[in-house]
């Protein structure tokens, strides 16, 4: 009661405040242009005008300091709670309502303009589980999760915490609820260190002690057996530390519920272990957790139940151990798919592709690209495997001249005139008027293979636009070729005049493959073509790559999922630290054998420092 | 329970929601709406300051711009010199070149069209004086806005910074070239009305007719020629182009002589079909105006001509009020403010939804 009262109190005050304030801005106007009201009655202006500003000035004092008298208040009840807390040690979170869920949906929809994001969704999560949640790509998942950690506000529908209601309006709303997300892009400074982060924007007034931050992050971090070290600053850290950076960061504000949207995308097997272990121990000590993945091995290996979503629907939450990959795979899509690429030998390889020696030092003078030397195959698969960021980027802006290369040699051979060009340091424009076909789907496809706010027709046109001499362009035959993609590979889309980057992921991506697929390339290169993409679409993009393959081209596939590394690929490069750590047969080699590639060489430091 | 209760009641009492894609016809209604709202709220404003009818204000305010035929003349004139200018800026800011420049650009241009007459207007025929003229204008344009843009492609300095600076350079310019040639150091230049361009129908017309040409011209280029499209694509993103093969910084100098070039025609006009000598108030912030003319009809040059008429009409207007009531010039403006605050404000409405609290019924 007392705490509304300060509520009510506090708005009138900011009202109050505010009218004066108005009164203070219109008065000198009407005192300026009503002229003989300022002549006569002059003097009573500025006297006004002060009595005005410091009415205003004691009615702002008044709202601080009920506002910050309230804070107080709230922080010694929290520090009496803590206390008690405790005392009776650490049974009592889960002894006080065991059996009520810790988290609960209810009837949660969210619509964004026509298109129905969420849809009457039900979800609950229980106290000291771990639950996966599982759709395809557009199907809600990232929304709903936006809309308990206070980013997004439901159209409808009420969310429970510990059997109460609960109103989200931001995130920190979401982290005075115990509710804490680690989003798939890291939010974090990267000239400060790893505790800097971790406290910034916490305001609970107390002192700011950064020997205290440092020894309480050790103590989360050694109660659920992170590895990390609070000085470092994060871009001197591996993408995995930089994940466990926002794991503690979200612990360390007092989560007792966390949400992790894709945590393993980035990981390799190996560090995606490591993780779950952590997962499983945070689970054990009473945490809820709730993981976004893609990944149907991870999903039956770290979770106690599944959630899944179908078109913003909540279809079925069932028990991990009762299901299998074929059921919730059938969940997911509505229908039954078989989940097999087929494999064909590649007929008469005959070398594309030459790179030899290359090596490329960026701006600040680090090496991105160390010696390195390969053959693309025509008619062949060549995966590249490599955690994110060991170069693969680089490797393939450099083969189509976007990158500068300080050494060697790109040297491509011409199927129809037999003749050999070196690509190196040429312009893309300058490849293009060569004669080579080349295709590129880079990583980043808004960013830099498509225009997101051009619709899909002008799109169709980066590719094609110079063609013949007109000083004007032609709209009807990429126009042709948008119907065509949005056809052939089932693109959703209301039309082929909508901006790009209204569509969703997969079909973005659609549209870039189909794009670069129509340009009929010798050489198709493809910057992890299925990431955060669902089965169904991921499916169509490896069918695309493995058509191209058969048609006698050349495929370099920069993945990120080894299972769909090794099943895709004929041959598979590894890349680690810009340098080549190995070329392996895909028939034959293991995923265990990838991973230690992989990490070979620059994990050898960490590795150390963590034996240490 | 006390807490439960405490809590649903917190529920935001407005909430914002996107909207997908709106009818022109609702989009108008919404526009509409804001202007009434925006004329009630300024009456409201006048009878509380000044205790004149609004109603009266508002009609001097229209009489003002359309009152008479010479009045509606000038307003046209000014539109299109206002429209001028913004279509000169409006290649790059498509581009995200933020050319805040039009400024200086548009002085040196009228200060070549002054310099052409003061100095070899009595050496050359007509004809071919009125041919160096416009050719020199143009060029002399084109190479002040050039120098932002090399700078920019080549260090990647920041252009509005750049530009902006420039306009001082211009008008410093000027001041010593009319101290130079102004009779006896006076710092004014007399008229030169015998270099003045032939009169087409009436003073205004050639200047009218050249400016919609162009508008018509412009809007051809950036939506359907190629150096457009890649225009667009450069100011969509760098990467694209560069992926695409497309020469950024080619295009960046190539669009930035084109908005000089713009501007530089403009100048001339404002020389050549009007004063027919130069000073440094010549523009008048124009070149400022148009950056928000540009803005308001998003780059689309034939938006534009609303926008450079609204924009031309609350200034004559604010103006005309100023004169028939003898108030304060700030009344004129707070109009002209509200308005504006008005027009550009709907545009919120039109892109998102504004739900409010529905009053909660569960209250026992």
């Amino acid at each position: 009661m007392k705490n509304k009262f300060a509520y009510t109190k506090r708005m009138i005050c900011f009202a109050f405040s505010l009218f004066t304030l108005s009164i203070m801005a219109v008065l000198p106007a009407s005192a300026a242009t009503a002229t003989d009201i300022g002549r006569e009655y002059g003097f009573i202006i500025p006297v006004l005008a002060v009595l005005i500003a410091v009415l205003a000035a004691c009615a702002l004092l008044l709202v601080f300091l009920t506002h910050w008298t309230a804070k107080r208040v709230r922080r010694v009840r929290k520090e009496i709670a803590a206390v008690q807390a405790g005392e009776t040690a650490k049974a009592a979170p889960a002894k006080r309502n065991a059996n009520v869920p810790a988290l609960e949906l209810r009837h949660v929809t969210k619509t964004f303009g026509s298109v129905v994001a969420n849809k009457n969704v039900d979800l609950d999560l229980k106290k000291g589980e771990i639950l996966a949640l599982l759709g395809e790509n557009g199907c809600g998942k990232t929304t709903l999760m936006n809309m308990i950690a206070g980013i997004y506000f439901p159209d409808e529908g009420e969310i429970y915490i510990d059997g109460e209601p609960a109103v989200i309006t931001s995130p920190k709303d979401a982290f005075r609820y115990g509710v804490g997300m680690i989003h798939q892009h890291f939010k974090l400074i990267n000239v400060f260190s790893a505790s800097e982060n971790i406290v910034l924007g916490i305001k609970d007034g107390q002192k700011y002690k950064l020997s205290e931050v440092n020894r309480r992050v050790r103590e989360i971090a050694d109660r659920y057996g992170f590895h990390i070290d609070p000085t470092k600053k994060i871009h001197q850290m591996s993408v995995s530390e930089k994940q466990t950076v926002e794991i503690v960061k979200v612990l360390y504000r007092g989560a007792d519920i966390l949400i992790l949207d894709e945590p393993t995308a980035v990981l390799t097997p190996q560090e995606t272990e490591k993780l779950f272990a952590v997962l499983r121990r945070m689970r054990d000590d009473g945490k809820s957790i709730i993981i976004i993945t893609h990944k149907m091995h991870e999903v039956l290996s770290i979770s106690d139940r599944v959630a899944v979503l179908r078109k913003g629907e909540h279809i079925a939450t069932v028990e991990t151990a009762t299901t299998d990959e074929n059921k919730l795979t059938e969940m997911m899509i509505g229908k039954k798919v078989t989940l097999n690429i087929d494999r064909s030998e590649p007929v008469n390889p005959t070398e594309r592709l030459t790179v030899k020696h290359i090596t490329s030092v960026d701006a600040d003078g680090v090496v991105t690209l160390d010696d390195i030397s390969f053959t693309a195959n025509a008619g062949e698969i060549l995966g590249v495997a490599g955690i994110a960021g060991s170069g693969q980027r680089e490797l393939l802006e450099s083969i189509a001249g976007l990158h500068h290369v300080n050494e060697g040699e790109i040297l491509y051979e011409d199927p129809t005139t037999g003749k050999t060009e070196n690509l190196c340091d040429k312009t893309p424009l300058q490849i293009r008027e060569l004669g080579v076909r080349l295709s590129f789907v880079p990583e980043d496809r808004l960013g830099m293979g498509l225009v997101g706010n051009m619709d899909i027709i002008d799109n169709m046109m980066l590719r094609s636009y110079r063609r013949g001499k007109s000083l004007f362009l032609d709209r009807k035959n990429p126009k042709d070729l948008a119907l065509s993609i949005i056809n052939n590979l089932e693109v959703v889309t209301p039309n082929e005049h909508t901006p790009v980057r209204r569509l969703s992921g997969g079909n973005v991506q659609k549209v870039l493959v189909g794009r670069e697929i129509a340009a009929s390339p010798s050489v198709l290169m493809a910057a992890y073509p299925v990431r955060g993409l669902d089965i169904n679409s991921s499916y169509t993009i490896y069918n695309l790559l493995n058509e191209q393959k058969k048609k006698g081209v050349a495929v370099i596939f920069v993945g990120e999922d080894l299972d769909v590394l090794l099943a895709l690929s004929d041959r598979i490069m590894v890349i680690s630290g810009g340098k080549i750590s190995g070329i392996v047969d895909a028939r034959t080699t293991t995923k265990e054998e990838v991973g230690l590639l992989m990490t070979s060489d620059t994990r050898m430091n960490t590795d150390e420092k963590e034996d240490a | 329970m006390m807490k439960v209760h405490e809590s649903t009641k917190k529920e935001p009492l407005i909430h914002l929601t996107k909207r997908d894609a709106i009818s022109w016809q609702k989009s108008i209604l919404i526009r509409a709406a804001a202007i009434i709202c925006a004329l009630l709220f300024a009456a409201i404003l006048i009878t509380l300051l000044s205790k004149e009818n609004p109603l009266n204000v508002y009609k001097s305010m229209f009489l003002g711009a359309f009152g008479s035929e010479r009045r509606i003349w000038n307003l046209i004139n000014d539109t299109c010199i206002l429209l001028g200018i913004s279509l000169a800026v409006t290649p790059a800011f498509r581009m995200k070149f933020w050319n805040c420049g039009a400024e200086g650009q548009t002085l040196i241009g009228a200060l070549t069209a002054a310099a052409c007459m003061y100095l070899f207007g009595d050496k050359l025929p007509l004809p071919a004086f009125f041919a160096v003229m416009t050719v020199a204008c143009i060029v002399t344009s084109a190479i002040w806005a050039l120098i932002p843009a090399i700078f920019k492609a080549f260090f990647n300095t920041n252009e509005t910074l750049f530009t902006l600076m420039m306009n001082y350079i211009a008008i410093q310019l000027i001041m010593y070239f009319l101290k130079l040639w102004g009779k006896n150091g006076s710092g004014v230049l007399d008229r030169m009305p015998e270099y003045r361009f032939p009169i087409v129908g009436n003073q205004f017309l050639l200047a009218i007719i050249t400016i919609l040409v162009l508008t018509v011209l412009l809007y051809i280029y950036l939506r359907y020629s190629k150096q457009g499209y890649e225009i667009s694509v450069v100011g969509e993103s760098e990467n694209t182009a560069k992926y695409i093969g497309i020469n950024v910084k080619k295009v960046i100098i190539r669009t930035m002589i084109i908005s000089g070039a713009i501007c530089g025609l403009v100048g001339l006009l404002l020389v050549a079909n009007g004063s027919c000598t130069v000073s440094t108030t010549l523009v008048g912030g124009q070149g400022f105006t148009a950056i928000m003319v540009s803005w308001l009809a998003k780059f689309n040059p034939l938006y534009m001509i609303l926008s450079s008429l609204l924009i031309v009409f609350l200034g004559k207007g604010a103006s005309q009020i100023t004169t028939d009531f003898r108030v304060d010039s700030s009344i004129g403006d707070i109009i002209t403010g509200i308005i504006l605050l008005f027009i550009i404000g709907c545009e919120f409405f039109i892109h998102y939804k504004v739900h409010f609290r529905k009053k909660t019924k569960e209250e026992e």
